[in-house]
């Protein structure tokens, strides 16, 4: 086991730096100069060389990727072109907005989805599974945008019109603070974002659900006199948490590195409204640092996937 | 009073073909602690007549009885049918590994059992739990308790799986082929340790098989299934003795368990019909050799003075010679000795060794090959038999080329694999062919018959639109498919003729060496005779070479000239056929040859005499 630990973080490292270097030569290859964002329209000649210098710009490409490198290694992801903070301080200060997003979007999403896919997955064919098709059909088609609108609208809007407050529009505040205010500021964001991505994992569930129904053990399961319920839920659910799993880990890897719509839209400030910022501020600190986040994120869930597989799964631990 | 009576049970299966008449009029009865043996063809209707009296069929129509300890089942509730299920009626499935859930431990899926139908603590049915373990052969059964399926070899898992289904003590125990997925040495244990049970706890036993032969030991009744119907029922000394349906003579004849030197393997032709689609009369008409005018309508049921029952136009049980001499005649030995055939392959020493670990933890090898040599002469057929697990499918591959051997050599055709130049290597690869065991597996299912015996050609670009068509359907005819079928797809034929559209792919290049790994270890004993027949008639007609890979005895004898035995990665025996099978010097040789032949119990019961033929029939 340590054995693969130790063969999968060596591999993790090597695909960030695969990652750091290409954006970084992404960003040498592009048009725009540094330079000239820091110092605006008006700055001259002089003050431009200046910048360059004093960020290092005017050094070749290597210099300045290994310098970078260096410094990411020691924390340090160098400063915001626009407001000369430490990017580093800047992602962490946004970082618990998207994890809270994604914590309880995670839940929600599994609440909705997974017993969805089951309700589906029972009769096959029947009402339940149409009904539960036609649930995964939309939501899947629902862009996010359209649906964070509407939930705005009718849970925000329309109550403010009649004079009282449901929900905030928006905004974070922090769980240490106050878990009750925390959780209101973020029901609306949750079940947008589970409403989304529940039809994913209802699909995932109801096909695996139904194939395994059909393998040989299910029918030993049932030649044990176990009621059907129990026949689904301890030998038919239980196979299918592995590729449940791989799902989630993806995802949450994915939203862990900005969950740029749902963040923009009820204002949450988090990774991805910072990553927003940044392309429009063309902060390339900024992106880098964001961009880098991400690949970290993907790589551990990567990781804490393939670890759960084996606890999951006694066939792969030895 | 039976355990089980199952009375004029009658199943309908709707599915989207049509109905399928999967069981038609049949009744048996089972008496207490009896053996009862269930045999046929797949797709005989054998299992769905197991799964009827489970009530595990929700979407069948069924009339008719099914009665277990009294009481007609079919008239019972879903809920009143769990509660026999397992506590009154244990099961034993086909296929160990995927019967049992990999993700629990085998000691939770036992207890769940226990925990099922009776209100006792987790502690009690622990224990319950390893005592049967203990008692179906599992050692050191408390820690093996919270092992998995998969780290038990297939025979164990089978143990596991009949601890289950007895820990409840039920009257009625159903093995729906519990061999058939085994080793021969372990087939042999897993039909004593049932048969032990039943001795021990007075279990009454059914169990189904396609192979009658391996009945033969055990059962006190036998009951032969075509198509859905009971062709033959009758005690099993008589049944094996003096089989009065030629269905049932045919099954025996083409069991390799019941081979006598100097004799063919008989074959049934062709194959079972469509349960949708039956033909008027008897339904075994199209493949008797007995058949004649009589047979176009419905058979009656004759009754026979020793208690057989047989659906059958014949007034006495069929009397046909065994043809004395193969067909296809080999080569007298003088003629070899004079001239003496090119070698087409050689094995020196050869090893392989696979390493895991490394990097950061110390490494560990596994010995696969430990030193094998072999030579293979053209023209000949070469078997080599073992237990899973032996190295025998690893070694063809490695003289097929497929994995290069860890120290050793292989000479094919004079060129030391090893040393092949690129160009070299693709040009033996059209010498050498492979058919894998599993012909449902090893054909793509997405891809026409055609493009699957035409590939090879394909892929060394050899002819090309209407000459490629033609010579994927003579290779078709070669092997006896229809080749208008050109278009099918591989789900669209049986297994035995799936193996057929292997060898033809593997015949497409004229190979000079064939690797058999287990051609006829998935198919029915009946089409298995077949596809051993067809082998052999290719090897004359063509003078191909064979390394023909098993790990039934029996049915390497059929087909080869020279046997190599193979345990744990070594060759202990190797001798030509007949010796082998008349002076094994190798212990482990006799264990194999032991567990591949089952004697019938002995004793005939003389002459029977007809009592009645009820002529109406089935309608």
């Amino acid at each position: 086991m340590s054995n693969f630990l130790a063969k999968r973080l060596l591999f993790s490292a090597s695909v960030l730096f695969a990652l750091s270097l290409f954006v970084f030569l992404l960003f040498y290859i592009a048009p725009g100069d540094p330079a000239r964002v820091i110092a605006g329209d008006k700055a001259t000649e002089l003050q431009l060389v200046q910048i360059r210098s004093n960020l290092g710009l005017d050094r070749p490409i290597y210099e300045q990727y290994l310098q970078f490198v260096g410094k990411a290694l020691q924390g340090d992801l160098g400063f915001s072109y626009r407001s000369q903070q430490p990017v580093a301080k800047l992602i962490v200060t946004r970082i618990p907005a998207t994890v809270s997003l994604v914590i309880g979007g995670v839940i929600f999403w599994l609440l909705i989805g997974i017993p969805i896919g089951i309700m589906s997955a029972r009769d096959p064919g029947g009402w339940r599974d149409r009904l539960g098709q036609t649930i995964i059909l939309v939501g899947l088609s629902f862009p996010t945008f359209v649906l964070g609108m509407l939930s705005l609208y009718v849970f925000y809007f329309l109550p403010r019109q009649a004079g009282f407050t449901l929900f905030p529009p928006g905004g974070y505040a922090p769980f240490l603070k106050d878990p009750l205010i925390w959780a209101w500021h973020l029901v609306l964001p949750w079940t947008t974002l589970a409403l989304v991505t529940a039809a994913i994992y209802a699909r995932l569930t109801r096909g695996n659900l139904l194939q395994v129904m059909g393998e040989d053990y299910i029918r030993t399961a049932r030649a044990k006199g176990l009621s059907e319920r129990a026949v689904l839920l301890r030998h038919g659910l239980r196979s299918t948490l592995t590729p449940l799993v791989t799902q989630l880990g993806a995802d949450i890897a994915f939203l862990l590195g900005g969950a740029i719509v749902i963040e923009q839209i009820y204002g949450l400030q988090g990774v991805g409204a910072l990553a927003v910022q940044a392309v429009q501020n063309q902060d390339r600190p900024i992106i880098i640092g964001v961009v880098m986040l991400g690949g970290l994120f993907i790589v551990i869930t990567n990781i804490v996937v393939d670890l759960l597989y084996a606890v999951l799964d006694p066939r792969i631990r030895h | 009073m039976p355990v089980l009576e199952v009375r004029n049970l009658t199943i309908n299966l709707p599915t989207e073909d049509g109905i399928v008449q999967a069981a038609r009029d049949v009744s048996f009865e089972v008496e207490q602690g009896e053996f009862f043996g269930i045999a046929g063809e797949s797709g005989s209707g054998k299992s769905v007549l197991t799964q009827a009296i489970m009530g595990l069929l929700p979407n069948a129509e069924m009339t008719g009885e099914i009665r277990f300890q009294g009481v007609d089942l079919l008239t019972r509730t879903p809920s009143q049918i769990r509660e026999i299920r397992g506590a009154k009626i244990g099961m034993i499935f086909q296929d160990p590994l995927s019967s049992l859930n990999p993700y629990y431990t085998i000691g939770s899926q036992i207890t769940e059992m226990i925990h099922t139908h009776e209100r006792v603590s987790r502690l009690v049915a622990k224990r319950r739990a390893i005592e049967m373990l203990e008692r179906v052969g599992i050692s050191n059964a408390a820690s093996r308790f919270d092992s998995y399926p998969h780290q038990f070899s297939g025979g164990m898992r089978q143990r596991v799986m009949i601890a289950m289904a007895v820990v409840l003590g039920p009257p009625l125990l159903i093995a729906d082929e519990p061999t058939t997925a085994l080793d021969v040495t372990v087939q042999q244990q897993i039909i004593s340790l049932i048969n032990e049970m039943r001795r021990e706890r007075g279990t009454t036993v059914v169990m189904i098989t396609h192979d009658l032969a391996l009945l033969a030991s055990v059962a006190d009744h036998v009951m032969v299934m075509y198509a859905g119907q009971r062709m033959e029922i009758g005690r099993s000394e008589a049944l094996f003795a003096e089989p009065a349906h030629p269905y049932t003579a045919g099954l025996l004849k083409s069991s390799p368990a019941h081979y006598t030197p100097g004799s063919a393997l008989v074959p049934i032709p062709g194959r079972p019909p469509s349960l949708i689609d039956l033909p008027a009369g008897c339904a075994f008409r199209a493949r008797c050799a007995d058949a004649r005018e009589p047979c176009t309508r419905s058979p009656p049921l004759r009754l026979f003075d020793d208690g057989t029952q047989s659906l059958c136009w014949l007034e006495a049980a069929p009397q046909r010679e065994m043809p004395a001499q193969p067909t296809i005649t080999v080569p007298a030995d003088t003629e070899k000795t004079h001239i003496r055939p090119a070698r087409v392959i050689e094995a020196l020493d050869v090893r392989l060794t696979y390493h895991f670990g490394g990097f950061f933890k110390a490494s560990h090898s596994l010995d696969v090959l430990k030193g094998i040599d072999l030579e293979l002469y053209k023209g000949e057929t070469l078997g080599l038999v073992g237990e899973s697990g032996c190295g025998k499918s690893t070694f063809a591959r490695v003289l097929a080329g497929l994995i290069p051997a860890t120290s050793g050599s292989v000479t094919f055709e004079g060129h030391d694999l090893s040393t092949l130049t690129h160009r070299q290597w693709r040009e033996m690869r059209k010498r050498v062919q492979l058919v894998f065991q599993d012909p449902f597996g090893s054909l793509n299912p997405r891809r026409r018959v055609s493009s699957i015996i035409g590939e090879p050609l394909r892929i060394h670009g050899i002819g090309s639109g209407s000459d490629r068509k033609r010579a994927v359907q003579g290779l078709m005819e070669t092997v006896g498919l229809n080749p208008e079928h050109y278009n099918r797809f591989p789900a669209e034929f049986s297994g035995g003729q799936r193996q057929r559209i292997g060898i033809a792919r593997a015949l497409a290049l004229h190979p000079e060496l064939i690797i058999f790994d287990e051609p006829v270890s998935a198919l029915d004993v009946s089409i298995q005779a077949q596809v051993l027949n067809l082998m052999r008639q290719l090897q004359t007609d063509l003078n191909l070479t064979y390394l023909f890979i098993s790990h039934d005895l029996a049915v390497v004898r059929h087909v080869c000239d020279h046997i190599a035995v193979m345990k744990n990665g070594r060759i202990v025996e190797l001798a030509d056929a007949e010796s082998i099978y008349t002076n094994p010097q190798d212990p482990y040789t006799r264990e194999l040859i032991a567990a591949s032949f089952h004697e019938p119990r002995g004793g005939t019961t003389g002459k029977r005499r007809l009592v009645t033929a009820h002529a109406e029939g089935i309608a």
